[in-house]
């Protein structure tokens, strides 16, 4: 039986290393691909904490939260497809006409 | 105790193939390389929520997550052509030194916000035998949450009437 | 514990045996039946009518040359064949093949696991098939292999969704997802079967299942004559043969599915067995004797369909899966609601 904590340890650090993801990169794709691995891990700490409190409200959050992000990827890549279109380029700080 | 010998060897073993994909996600300069590392974290998630009695959330994860939207994405990969070159690491060495600075601040935050909240989550769980079952899963959602699950197809309608738009290629340029 | 361990391993290994050597047979089988509906006579050489000749064809491929082409991803192009295999092959761990019994004073189930997501596991490992097929056509390096790549993906992620929904007017009936009970609440006679209650969710299934096997009529991503062979034309002897026996081990995996969960699974359409008072295991012998004459037929089938229709050009394919599976699977959900609803007889059993 693994304690709660060792999953709450691991799911710290599969943020943090998402987090990373989206400082570090400067490909629109990549990053979103470092917030699905946020997501995941907020999941994933969701998933604990039901089963440690016995409520299966956690697990319809994170069936909720796996629909936002099929929203949330499917418009996300559109939006980075059809910047493509005018800039054949994906590399973000290439968008940075709204930048004073 | 050998069942639990098993869960803990299958915990470490799940622990070390997320935390390396995950890296690899981050820092691999080829990004299919990144979305099939990807797709392996989605299915140690997964693994993840079967040793936390949630079967049906596995199976979910995996159609959804990692035979959908990572399907979505090595589509857009392969489509827009990315080279390798093109998916370089931000900027100057100071940049990345920075973020990993800010990043290890945060593990920190997070630790000790563990620390300060934690309630000795000892080994005595209140999820008794079947939780997680899809039946008890199906149940909450279609008597407790529908609303937000009729809202959730509302989103995924909207989701899916934006994408097409956004894509469509404007064949006159005269009309929007 | 470790009983537990040594027994699943004697039922893995009992069942990839099993299960590849039907696959090898199954070769054998499509090359046989493809030659009487041509009029010729198809392998003879190769011992009795031809039996020995997978055998032959496993050596062949087995020492032919293995090309790596240059521009290929090493990596993902040695990967994708396996990863084709692995994923058609895990779904056979929760297939159930006949019933329980007792042997020796154990009790042995027929299967390998029982999870309560039984139904949602096959779905889950099907649905990774679709790596191997991407990353096969990227990792060629080659431009007819990624379009073939992509239109397979393409295809099988359509189609996904089809079979999905036809599987929910099933489940609505039985109440649970794992396989077993589905195929026990179709006792009694072939009036039972879910192939008389819902027959829109059998013909959506059993197309669906085609489109997910790529064959024929739906074998684009492979047509020999438009994109030389799709996505595993860069691909030689053993990782070919990967490729072919992930296809027409996923072809099992349809055709099982379909004859648990349509076609009444391991119960004779007249006559009841368990009431003839043998033991369990007669019992359970001959569920399995009924359950392969089925799958035989459906895989028979599945072979006759290829040799007789023509291939769908890939706008008609994509115009099938979406606009008129998807809406079947939809009334056929909206009628077995209704049926639940008004308590129809003939729909089975329900849930409470």
């Amino acid at each position: 039986m693994v304690a709660t904590d060792y999953y709450l340890i691991v799911s710290a650090v599969l943020f943090t290393i998402g987090v990373l993801g989206v400082l570090v990169r400067r490909n629109a794709i990549v990053m979103f691909m470092s917030i699905e691995l946020m997501l995941n891990a907020v999941n994933l700490t969701l998933v604990a904490y039901a089963r440690q409190f016995g409520s299966v409200e956690g697990q319809v959050f994170v069936f909720f939260v796996m629909t936002v992000a099929a929203a949330e990827a499917a418009v996300g890549l559109a939006i980075i497809l059809a910047i493509f279109r005018k800039r054949r380029s994906t590399d973000v700080d290439d968008a940075s006409l709204m930048r004073w | 105790m050998a069942d639990g010998l098993m869960e803990f060897v299958t915990f470490c073993i799940t622990t070390a193939v997320a935390i390396i994909s995950a890296l690899f996600v981050v820092f691999h300069r080829n990004p299919i390389v990144n979305a099939v590392a990807l797709v392996l974290h989605l299915c140690c998630i997964a693994v993840f929520f079967l040793l936390l009695s949630a079967p049906f959330l596995a199976a979910v994860q995996i159609i959804v997550y990692a035979g959908a939207i990572l399907v979505l994405f090595l589509f857009v990969v392969m489509l827009l052509d990315l080279r390798a070159e093109m998916s370089r690491l931000r900027g100057s060495g100071g940049q990345v030194v920075l973020a990993s600075g800010a990043v290890a601040g945060l593990l920190a935050l997070l630790g000790i916000a563990l620390r300060r909240s934690r309630q000795t989550f000892g080994l005595d769980l209140s999820a008794g035998e079947g939780f997680g079952a899809p039946e008890q899963v199906a149940r909450a959602l279609f008597t407790g949450d529908m609303i937000a699950f009729e809202l959730a197809s509302i989103l995924l309608l909207v989701a899916l009437v934006g994408a097409l738009m956004l894509t469509q290629a404007h064949a006159d340029p005269k009309e929007r | 514990m470790a009983e537990m361990i040594v027994e699943s391993t004697v039922k893995v290994g009992i069942l990839l045996g099993v299960i590849l050597t039907v696959v090898a047979y199954l070769v054998w089988a499509e090359r046989k039946v493809s030659s009487w509906m041509q009029d010729r006579i198809g392998p003879n050489r190769v011992g009795p009518a031809g039996l020995l000749q997978p055998l032959a064809d496993g050596v062949k491929l087995i020492f032919k040359e293995d090309i790596i082409p240059i521009n290929a991803y090493r990596p993902f192009y040695l990967l994708a064949p396996m990863l084709a295999l692995v994923a058609a092959l895990t779904a056979f761990a929760v297939i159930p093949f006949s019933t329980s019994f007792e042997l020796f004073g154990r009790h042995i189930d027929v299967w390998i696991a029982d999870v309560n997501i039984g139904l949602l596991y096959i779905l889950a490992v099907t649905s990774l098939n679709v790596y191997g097929l991407i990353l096969a056509g990227w990792a060629s390096g080659s431009k007819y292999s990624l379009l073939g790549g992509l239109r397979a993906a393409a295809q099988v992620i359509s189609y996904e969704l089809a079979l999905g929904f036809s599987l929910i007017g099933i489940l609505m009936v039985t109440g649970s997802f794992r396989l077993h009970e589905v195929a026990s609440q179709q006792a009694g006679g072939f009036w039972h079967w879910n192939i008389i209650a819902q027959p829109l969710a059998f013909l959506v299934f059993f197309v669906a299942g085609f489109a997910e096997t790529n064959r024929l009529p739906f074998d684009l991503p492979e047509a020999e004559q438009e994109l030389v062979a799709g996505y595993h034309t860069e691909y030689s002897s053993m990782k070919f043969a990967m490729f072919f026996m992930a296809e027409y081990t996923h072809m099992i995996t349809i055709s099982a599915l379909t004859v648990l969960l349509f076609l009444g699974g391991w119960h004779p359409p007249f006559f009841d067995l368990t009431s003839m008072g043998w033991s369990t295991a007669v019992v359970a012998l001959a569920h399995l004797g009924v359950f392969s004459v089925k799958l035989g037929f459906l895989l028979f089938l599945f072979i006759w369909v290829r040799w007789t229709l023509p291939r769908f050009r890939y706008d008609q394919l994509m115009n099938l899966g979406w606009k008129v599976l998807l809406p079947i699977a939809l009334v056929n959900i909206a009628y077995v609601g209704i049926g639940i609803a008004l308590n129809l007889p003939w729909l089975g059993g329900f849930v409470s």
